[in-house]
């Protein structure tokens, strides 16, 4: 049953990735990329972690993408006419560094020992919420900074000089 | 039978690798930047994936971390976009070749 | 594990009767409504009080021609509005809409009237499912390939977000207030205090505000803007593909009632009432149902009460307005769950 779910998961978020990247419309990259992170959150609820996998679906498809979205039609939905150069070599080597990326990644998974999970964790938010506040509250800290800095650039880099 | 933190993890690296293929060969911006998106969520895949095999939370709240990080990039690279595209009417990467704006 | 599936299904199929028998109602309400508050008569003719009328409405919608303009993107164009009405109808599934009262259905304990009763993230599954809905209103917009419509899901898109903010705020006073992320323990953790609308007041009506906005009603609907959008994002939609937005908004509006209800007014209670068994369970339905009647009246009230917003003066008063009060709201209660104020 889990397996079945993980299967179904797992497969779809691959296709939905592929169109994600190659298609030329950007609005359909966009949507099939929400198909993505949906079946990730699936992931993540498969993991037990709960509370994380609503928050993606909140975060990732209810509002970064949305802002996607939103720039897309701002901007009247770019066609993207890749421009017409050729470039077989950059090409190539960027296909060859996302293999290599690949290959060394389920490389890892298959030769890593697979031992029974330590202890079932919970993604409860309370301890999640400890966690954060305690242990990692300078990195909290930090990230809300983060979040300012990133939110007066956006505002000066589109600001029309007048 | 019950996936495996590999089953999780090989996801996780073929989500990678697509991500920085859509990175590296795609030359329309917002294409890049839906790759960096993916790019990272399959690093938030494993993350999860290696802390339910350890059993503590620390990859869960750095998920959380992520999170934020994303959102702060998204805002950035997309009001970049954004300035790019009135400036040149185009959001195609290849045409930002020049070294004075 | 066959009695609770039967429970499952049975609370489901009460769901969903609830909310499908909903629509038509709220279309003869909100069409008599305007009409007794324009001081006009309204649809009377169908029926006694014209109680038919939304039958009528339904059966011409289906037997009108289903129009596909030329230069859509067909496949978004129909993913559109079925993407609106999944969404509206998935969200009900984690509000407690009743209390079992200790009524057993084979065996099988009622306990509160919950659908998902096990999942425990409840109000994050709410906010994230009901932040996907904006994807049917943009996607309506863009793939029609009509300027209006593209205006009216641009609008929708950034209104939504905007306030989905100051909306998830209030929200996370409640859920600080209470300690839990369950809806069904927010409504007990109610029962033996006063309800969450007294002490978090700002909260409550931020929430309200912000309530309106979400479900693109008036003073809010900018989205479809007749006067002057025209129909905003469903310009170019006919027959049951426009019944369907109709529709996904009338649930919507149950949704966010229900939830209302739920986080600030406790929800199927009532103070001081404490009943049994089977009329225990009937009452607190009922008494679930005539709350979130209360807030369905009043979005037909404040639509046909107030004019609306200009667009500047909605984004000022999301920015400006409701994200400082929920953030005060938020210290306040904050405050005062670190003092250990019990009334909180």
């Amino acid at each position: 049953m889990v397996m079945t779910v993980f299967v179904v998961a797992a497969v779809l978020a691959i296709v939905s990735a592929l169109v994600a990247v190659s298609h030329r419309d950007p609005v359909i990259n966009v949507l099939s990329l929400v198909v993505t992170f949906f079946c990730v959150a699936v992931n993540f609820a498969l993991l037990g972690a709960n509370f994380l996998a609503a928050a993606q679906i909140l975060v990732y498809a209810g509002a970064l993408l949305v802002l996607f979205l939103f720039v897309i039609m701002l901007l009247g939905a770019p066609q993207a006419p890749e421009s017409g150069l050729h470039r077989p070599v950059q090409k190539t080597a960027g296909l060859a560094l996302a293999a290599i990326v690949i290959i060394g990644g389920v490389l890892l998974a298959l030769t890593m020992k697979v031992l029974p999970p330590a202890s079932p964790v919970t993604g409860d938010a309370r301890e999640i919420g400890k966690a954060m506040l305690t242990t990692h509250a300078f990195s909290f800290e930090l990230i809300s900074v983060l979040l300012l800095a990133a939110m007066v650039g956006a505002l000066m880099l589109v600001k029309r000089k007048h | 039978m019950a996936p495996t933190i590999s089953h999780f993890v090989i996801l996780a690296a073929l989500l990678l690798g697509i991500g920085a293929a859509g990175v590296l060969l795609r030359r329309s911006g917002i294409a890049i930047l839906l790759g960096i998106e993916l790019m990272l969520n399959a690093g938030n895949l494993a993350l999860v994936a290696f802390a339910r095999q350890h059993g503590n939370l620390e990859g869960q709240v750095f998920v959380f971390f992520t999170m934020a990080v994303a959102a702060a990039e998204v805002a950035v690279g997309l009001a970049l976009l954004v300035a790019i595209y009135r400036r040149q009417q185009s959001i195609d990467v290849d045409r930002l070749s020049v070294m004075r704006w | 594990m066959g009695a609770e599936l039967i429970v499952i299904a049975g609370k489901l199929i009460v769901l969903a009767t609830l909310l499908l028998t909903a629509v038509p109602v709220m279309v003869w309400v909100e069409r008599r409504g305007a009409a007794f508050i324009q001081d006009r008569l309204g649809p009377n003719r169908v029926g006694p009080w014209g109680i038919i009328q939304p039958i009528a409405d339904s059966v011409k919608l289906l037997f009108k021609e289903d129009l596909t303009p030329a230069g859509v993107n067909r496949w978004l164009y129909f993913l559109a509005p079925m993407i609106s009405v999944f969404i509206a109808m998935l969200t009900f599934i984690v509000v407690p809409f009743g209390d079992g009262c200790g009524v057993t259905i084979l065996g099988q304990p009622l306990g509160s009237l919950m659908v998902a009763s096990e999942l425990e993230v409840g109000v994050l599954y709410l906010l994230a499912i009901s932040s996907l809905g904006v994807y049917g209103i943009v996607l309506a917009g863009w793939s029609s390939n009509n300027k209006y419509s593209l205006l009216g899901g641009l609008r929708a898109s950034a209104q939504l977000i905007s306030y989905e903010l100051s909306m998830a705020l209030a929200v996370l006073g409640v859920i600080l207030a209470t300690g839990s992320l369950r809806l069904d323990e927010v409504v007990a953790a109610q029962s033996g205090k006063l309800w969450n609308a007294v002490p978090q007041f700002l909260g409550f009506v931020v929430f309200v505000v912000a309530a309106f906005a979400e479900t693109n009603r008036l003073p809010f609907d900018l989205a479809e803007a007749e006067t002057e959008l025209v129909a905003g994002y469903h310009v170019e939609y006919s027959s049951m593909k426009f019944a369907a937005f109709m529709m996904s908004e009338y649930m919507n509006m149950v949704t966010v009632s229900a939830l209302l209800v739920t986080l600030f007014l406790g929800g199927s209670t009532l103070p001081g009432v404490h009943l049994e068994g089977w009329l225990g369970l009937v009452v607190s339905l009922a008494v679930f149902l005539g709350k979130v009647a209360f807030f369905m009246w009043l979005f037909v009230w404040v639509r046909w009460s107030l004019p609306r917003f200009r667009y500047d003066q909605l984004m000022r008063l999301g920015w400006k307005g409701l994200l400082p009060l929920a953030t005060v709201n938020l210290v306040l209660v904050a405050v005062g769950v670190a003092r250990g104020w019990t009334w909180i």
